[in-house]
């Protein structure tokens, strides 16, 4: 249409990002990023874990100020300091979490905002007919004197799109709407992005599901590593060269080597499943080896692990450790029998951030420490500091409060802890997510250490390169399913893992 | 001798304190874990000035002291010995004692001044030679009878009373605060509270809160009343049977708290309105066992003489059991795998399940020991009040919670030590009984004592906030500063 008129003579874009810039401690999210959307369109977000695409939303939404950059809305500069600022552009947001009150019913939380009532007095009438006029306009019915918490998922999604519009939205930005939806659900939601569409409605749309975005997309942009990879138009593109633009990145020389000989079957995992995160999942882990399991966020990784350890009950399915059944009902019990979990959020599941460091290190071994009853404090501290020597763990001492610790050093503290436990079975989730460069080497030297001595490792990751990198075998999950597994680590590539993690074949 | 001071000097200092000298104190370690010991000890200090007072001794020590005196120094003298009318155990012991030591004793009055004046107008008609009188304070005000100025008038009449010398015990200045009788009532009006509050601080340390505790000790104390009282139709009833209806009691109100744990464990309710729920129930129990509002007798001496007092050198029983108590709940915390686990289970429950800790067992735990606690409280409560009382513990809970507060255990878990909340509970007994003794009205009270509380808090919130430096720092908060 327009695409090849000039800069002066084509009206602005909708919306216009340029050179947004933001860090975090210890990352730099995004990095100069420009982004553009114009009415009635639908672009695509696309890209790895911890890409930037919800820092990008963020910003949109007013939840993070970015560091540097521009955004103008119709060509006047915007600054969104909050997400009242945002509401006020005209850019709604669905996000993943609903934003809506259970205990209401759809019109109350339709008109919950400020400045929707005269003096203060609710005008039900109107506002019931106003909420039937955006529904009509969605093309859904809903009963506007329906509870919230009685709504399905999809129905609350729309809810929250209504809302929006009512705002007089003219940018949805919608995080991953299908990722909790049904099929029919989801030909739904396509449905109402059409229609949005056609309205003049700019629309960001980010998932990870390939097809959707065949479906549904004008345009995708790709994010990697908070860098703006690229934004073509979906008749340019296949699933390959999304797949190459996500991943793109070359395999560095990040990860020591390691040779061991890889034993017997240890733990042997089988039709493991309990509800829909996990489906009949099969594998096993064996002496000296490291199985990375990998899958996109949601795929079930850690359900699976929370499983082998006690931490949910599972619906069905055997789990057997040297030949032995077991069937963790507890933590308790998977540790007695020599497995541990070092999760992926370490601050809220993995340590007692108000505590010293050695009273997390005690924490599952009291019982070597106690004599007649009475903890020896000197014991736990010594066997404490022995392993500050032996992981190199960098704290002032033995007293210091766990959350202060940098994340590579709060690892080996999680470390240390099952080490003294003789954990054979070490099921690592996310071992360096959070973890600067210099500390993620050191945890993988760790890695491939307890995998000489004969223990065996699961380790989750997101990060293709880290499981090419480190892992003897690939598992990868998708949709709750073992989706595939890879042999031969040398000769796997990322292309290979992505498509069996968003479910096509290997 | 007794120099008048004003009593309100005291703490003139304390509140005209330079801001940068208290910065620099607060940032200290000391009073950053010690600061409510520190506290303790202002509050006494000020108590011990705001409530100093003369004392002139009037026992029979006293006389034997002037007695001692007068035989060993002065064995030649002619001595009357005068009294008021009420202190003729002094007057008696003095009169023995200069006796027996061999002094010479003209004369003993208990009388008003006026029948001391014509004892002595008496004697000096009768020429008889005076020359110390042995008195005390009480009978000899100035001016009186034997004040220099009117002993000296009656010389110029009888020259046998020329060269009277007036004797009497030392007096002194001594806070009644400090007084070994009011320190013994404080800690003995604060052990039930004290007791109960260790349990508290277990239940709080692991983000819960347990509000049946008021009521439990109402229960407990029927409970064991009526128990006793069915022992007691046939005679008084046996230690083993008094002890056997204790446990009872004690272990009823350990249920309680069980019940309340399996609720919070098991269903996943929150423990402020399990609690609300069994506080009620309690309190309905304790009312229906007793059947009415009538406070149910006590049959058995063994348990009134238990809180009657006594006890062990002198301190009460119920102080005794107080203090035992919290070394073991010290010891329990600090040093067992169960302490650690409470404390990890009120830190971040999660990550203390993860690492294999009977989160679900722990709690029941701190909820069991809270009842038990309760209900021993109860026991001490009726026993020192002969009765169990079907209202007694009402609005306990609130200040056991205070006390709690006060001696820095968080409400939302994971940290607080037990010899914080004993100093906690002292301060409460202490803010309570120097405004008793200063004669601050009640309502009062009750407005020290919720300002106390969100002080405590305050001071807890700043320190961890970290603007009094030392805490953890917020990062990205901006430059708010």
């Amino acid at each position: 249409m327009v695409q090849g008129a000039t800069a002066a003579g084509s009206p602005p874009p909708l919306l216009r990002m340029r050179g947004i810039d933001k860090s975090f401690p210890g990352v730099h999210a995004l990095r100069t990023i420009d982004l553009d959307l114009k009415r009635g369109e639908v672009l695509a977000l696309l890209g790895e874990n911890g890409a930037g695409k919800s820092t990008l939303i963020k910003t949109l939404g007013g939840a993070h100020q970015p560091d540097a950059g521009k955004i103008t809305i119709d060509g006047q500069p915007l600054v969104i300091r909050n997400p009242h600022d945002a509401q006020q552009a005209g850019i709604g947001i669905i996000y993943q979490e609903f934003n809506l009150v259970p205990a209401m019913t759809v019109r109350e939380n339709l008109f919950l905002r400020p400045g929707s009532h005269r003096l203060g007095f609710i005008r039900a009438a109107e506002e019931r007919q106003q909420a039937e006029q955006v529904f009509n306009r969605i093309g859904v019915q809903i009963d506007p004197d329906a509870l919230c918490r009685n709504l399905s998922v999809a129905q609350q999604q729309v809810v929250e799109i209504a809302k929006a519009l009512l705002l007089d939205a003219r940018i949805l930005l919608m995080d991953e709407p299908s990722a909790t939806l049904t099929l029919k659900e989801v030909n739904k939601l396509f449905a109402i992005v059409h229609e949005l569409r056609s309205q003049g409605i700019g629309i960001i749309y980010i998932s990870h599901r390939l097809d959707e975005i065949f479906e549904l997309a004008d345009r995708v942009m790709v994010l990697r590593d908070g860098e703006h990879v690229g934004t073509e138009p979906i008749d340019q593109l296949t699933r390959d060269s999304m797949i190459e633009m996500m991943v793109g990145r070359t395999l560095s020389k990040e990860f020591p080597t390691r040779s061991v000989e890889i034993g017997e079957d240890r733990l042997i995992v089988k039709n493991l499943a309990r509800g829909t995160a996990v489906r009949d999942v099969s594998f096993s882990v064996r002496r000296g080896e490291v199985l990375g399991l990998t899958g996109l966020v949601g795929a079930g990784r850690t359900e699976t692990a929370r499983l082998i350890f006690g931490a949910d009950r599972k619906d069905s399915g055997t789990i057997q450790l040297d030949g032995n059944s077991i069937n963790p009902q507890h933590p308790r019990q998977a540790i007695a029998s020599g497995i541990c979990l070092l999760t992926e959020d370490r601050k809220n599941q993995g340590l007692v951030l108000g505590q010293s460091v050695r009273e997390n290190f005690g924490l599952p071994n009291l019982e070597r420490f106690t004599r007649v009853g009475l903890l020896q404090q000197n014991k736990e501290r010594s066997s404490f500091l022995g392993y500050v020597q032996s992981l190199q763990i960098k704290v002032t001492g033995s007293e210091q409060l766990a959350a202060t610790l940098s994340g590579g050093n709060q690892q080996k503290v999680v470390l240390a802890k099952w080490l003294e436990r003789n954990a054979e079975i070490i099921i690592f989730d996310e071992p360096t997510r959070g973890i600067d460069v210099g500390a993620k080497y050191e945890i993988y030297l760790l890695i491939n250490k307890l995998a000489a001595e004969g223990k065996s490792i699961l380790m989750i990751s997101s990060e293709l390169p880290e499981i090419l990198g480190m892992s003897d075998r690939i598992v990868v999950m998708h949709d709750g399913r073992v989706s595939g597994e890879i042999e031969d680590v040398a000769a796997a590539t990322q292309q290979q893992i992505m498509r069996l993690a968003i479910g096509g074949a290997a | 001798m007794s120099r008048r001071r004003p009593s309100n000097r005291s703490c003139g200092w304390l509140l005209g304190g330079r801001l940068k000298i208290m910065q620099k104190l607060l940032n200290s370690r000391f009073v950053s874990q010690y600061g409510m010991l520190f506290v303790l000890f202002l509050l006494c200090l000020y108590y011990s000035f705001a409530t100093m007072a003369d004392y002139h001794p009037a026992d029979e020590q006293a006389a034997a002291d002037v007695a001692h005196y007068l035989v060993t120094e002065r064995p030649a003298v002619q001595v009357m010995v005068i009294g008021r009318p009420n202190d003729k155990a002094y007057t008696g012991a003095m009169d023995e004692q200069l006796r027996r030591g061999g002094v010479e004793v003209v004369g003993v009055v208990n009388g008003e001044p006026n029948e001391i004046r014509a004892r002595l107008v008496e004697l000096g008609g009768a020429s008889t030679q005076l020359d110390v009188v042995a008195t005390l304070h009480a009978a000899a005000p100035d001016p009186g009878v034997l004040s220099p100025s009117s002993l000296a008038k009656l010389a110029e009449q009888y020259p046998s009373l020329a060269n009277v010398q007036v004797i009497k015990p030392s007096s002194y200045r001594w806070p009644v605060f400090l007084k070994t009788d009011n320190l013994r009532t404080v800690l003995n009006n604060i052990s039930v509270v004290a007791i109960i509050a260790i349990g508290m601080t277990m239940v709080i340390i692991t983000a819960g809160i347990d509000l049946s505790v008021g009521s439990l000790i109402a229960f407990s104390g029927v409970v064991v009343a009526r128990l006793i009282s069915s022992l007691a139709s046939s005679g008084e009833p046996g230690v083993i049977g008094v002890i056997a209806c204790c446990i009872a009691a004690i272990a009823l109100c350990a249920l309680f708290g069980l019940f309340a744990g399996v609720m919070v464990t098991g269903f996943g309710i929150p423990s402020f309105v399990v609690t609300l729920a069994t506080m009620q129930i309690a309190r309905g129990l304790a009312f229906t066992v007793a059947g009415g509002p009538q406070p149910v007798p006590i049959k058995s001496e063994l348990l009134i003489q238990f809180g009657a007092g006594g006890g062990l050198f002198g301190i009460p029983n119920a102080v005794v059991v107080m203090v035992l108590l919290y070394i073991a709940a010290h010891l329990l915390m600090s040093h067992t795998a169960l302490g650690r686990y409470i404390y990890a289970v009120g830190g971040n429950e999660e990550a203390a399940r993860l690492s294999g800790v009977p989160v679900k067992r722990v709690l029941l735990f701190t909820y069991a020991v809270c009842g038990a606690l309760a209900g021993l409280g109860g026991l001490i409560d009726a026993s020192a009040f002969k009765t169990g009382v079907p209202k007694a513990g009402e609005g306990y809970e609130l200040l056991i919670i205070a006390a709690v507060v006060v001696g820095g255990t968080s409400l939302a878990g994971g940290e607080g030590k037990m010899l914080g909340t004993l100093i906690g509970a002292l301060i409460l007994a202490v803010i309570s009984n120097g405004m008793y003794l200063t004669e601050v009205g009640a309502y009062t009270q009750m407005i020290v004592f919720g300002a106390l509380i969100l002080a405590a808090v305050l001071l807890d919130m700043l320190k961890k906030k970290g603007w009094l430096g030392g805490g953890l720092r917020q990062p990205g908060v901006g430059d708010s500063s």
